[in-house]
């Protein structure tokens, strides 16, 4: 086998963006939210740091929340991925949306896709948490406007309607 | 937009990965996790790359009972180690590490081997061998090697692996009855790499603690294992062993924290973690 004659610059990916089948050729390099941004004109990804620090990027892959400015477009052939386009459109995440609005947990907006993921695997997860769990589950999701209060009350009051519901 | 050239193939087995690895020659590198080197392609840090995807290697990945030892594949995510029961029943400290490290979406890809091969002075993992006497195990196209932790981290981000040589799994010896495993850490925000952290591994008996083992992160290139508390530790005197921390550890001063004050939080840690130790094998 020829070492360097194997790595490909561009590679072929077949995958599924919220429920869509979706076939590329990228660049090897591409990380998946300039992907999803760049060539799939999916623009509620968002990159702030894109060293896995601010987790604006925040999205979920084959049911796993991840840093999508961590995971190259090119490993994802047979992927499923979930951003907040398709989880709007399916209304799986309404309560926290409804939740986010009401208590105030956005202003500029850039941080909330990322928080929405993050947030969903906690409410997931059932169980009453305390606003330290919530604080400690949250803390790499930055943001620069709302000062955190809001995002934890918003969360805090999803949780514990799920847990009155039951 | 990235300016780094990447060529990417994915294995589709161990030996083709090791055979890839070996005729790069220096100019491919391993991709596991990617937690840390994706980071280092979007900043631009290397001109240059070409990967070798490992994450489709499903042998590479889990937790298995080998008598006395548990083996840890080097593709096992951080994630399962906080979940998986092995790791709970016979190597705790792994599962109360893998907690500490960055945050949940960083852990569903993060990897062990990725995070003992990048040898970060403050990681939670390379300590935990070190403490835990486990074997790395290292190989290549026409070799396997065991190398006790010990050895095998040389300095700061660099480890005993030769360039063709890739972790293939650790074999960790299962915990005993007496055996109590503590990991605890001080960091600026959660989920940080730590200022100074620690990991404990004693035999609980009364008030002494037997074939204790104590290794720092975060206080040097490598972890260091504080030889002169542990042998205080033995005898039951606690205030010996943070005294012994003077000689045992050399921290560096920088811009989180000086080497006065690493030091002392070293004491803080020691004296938390020896209580929780005795609390939990029954002795105060
Ligand atoms: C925001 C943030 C915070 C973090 N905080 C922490 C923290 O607090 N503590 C901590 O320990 N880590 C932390 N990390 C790093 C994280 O643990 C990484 O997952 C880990 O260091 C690298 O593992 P990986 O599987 O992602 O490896 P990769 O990034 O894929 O690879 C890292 C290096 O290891 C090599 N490599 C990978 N697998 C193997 C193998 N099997 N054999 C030989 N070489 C191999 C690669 O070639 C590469 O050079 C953090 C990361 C981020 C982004
Ligand atoms: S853009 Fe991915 S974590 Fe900041
Ligand atoms: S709302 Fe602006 S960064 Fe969070």
């Amino acid at each position: 086998m020829n070492a360097e004659g194997m790595f490909r610059r561009q590679v072929e990916v077949a995958l599924t963006v919220n429920g869509e089948p979706v076939e590329a050729r990228v660049d090897a390099g591409k990380h998946l939210v300039d992907f999803l941004r760049l060539d799939l004109g999916l623009t509620g990804s968002h990159a702030g740091c894109e060293h896995g620090v601010c987790g604006a990027c925040t999205i979920r892959v084959n049911g796993e929340i991840v840093r999508g400015c961590l995971v190259l477009t090119a490993q994802l052939d047979g992927a499923e991925v979930w951003t907040v386009e398709g989880v709007s459109e399916t209304g799986e995440m309404r309560a926290l949306q409804d939740a986010f609005v009401q208590r105030n947990a956005l202003q500029c907006g850039f941080c909330t896709p990322g928080m929405l993921f993050a947030a969903a695997e906690l409410v997931e997860r059932g169980g009453r948490p305390s606003r330290e769990e919530i604080r400690e589950h949250m803390s790499g999701n930055y943001c620069r406007c709302t000062g955190y209060e809001a995002i934890i009350d918003a969360i805090e009051q999803v949780t514990s309607d799920q847990e009155g519901a039951r | 937009m990235k300016a780094t050239r990447v060529g990417y193939w994915r294995a589709d087995s161990v030996e083709a990965a090791l055979g890839a690895l070996r005729s790069a020659a220096g100019s491919a590198q391993l991709l596991a996790g990617g937690q840390s080197l994706v980071a280092s392609l979007n900043l631009r840090l290397a001109d240059e790359t070409n990967l070798i995807d490992i994450n489709g290697l499903t042998e590479l990945e889990g937790v298995s009972d080998e008598g006395d030892r548990i083996r840890v594949g080097a593709l096992t995510r951080h994630r399962t180690l906080e979940t998986a029961p092995l790791v709970a029943s016979s190597a705790p400290a792994l599962a109360e590490a893998a907690v500490l490290i960055a945050h949940a979406a960083i852990r569903t890809r993060g990897t062990l081997g990725g995070s003992l091969a990048y040898a970060d002075p403050a990681a939670e993992l390379p300590a935990c061998m070190v403490a835990l006497e486990a074997d790395i195990v290292a190989r290549s196209a026409d070799d396997r090697r065991r190398i006790p932790a010990e050895s095998f981290f040389e300095g700061l981000f660099q480890t005993a692996l030769a360039e063709d040589e890739m972790i293939e799994a650790v074999e960790v010896p299962k915990a005993g009855p007496l055996e109590r495993q503590v990991v605890l850490e001080l960091a600026r925000r959660s989920g940080d790499y730590a200022m100074v952290g620690l990991v404990l591994r004693a035999d609980v008996e009364g008030h002494a603690l037997a074939r204790s083992r104590i290794a720092y992160f975060g206080l040097g290139a490598v972890p260091v294992l504080a030889r002169g508390a542990m042998s205080a530790l033995e005898a039951g005197d606690l205030d010996a062993a943070v005294a012994a921390l003077a000689q045992d550890l050399d921290p560096p001063s920088d811009l989180h924290a000086s080497a006065e004050y690493r030091l002392h939080l070293a004491g803080v840690l020691l004296r938390r973690a020896v209580a929780r130790a005795r609390a939990e094998g029954g002795s105060t």
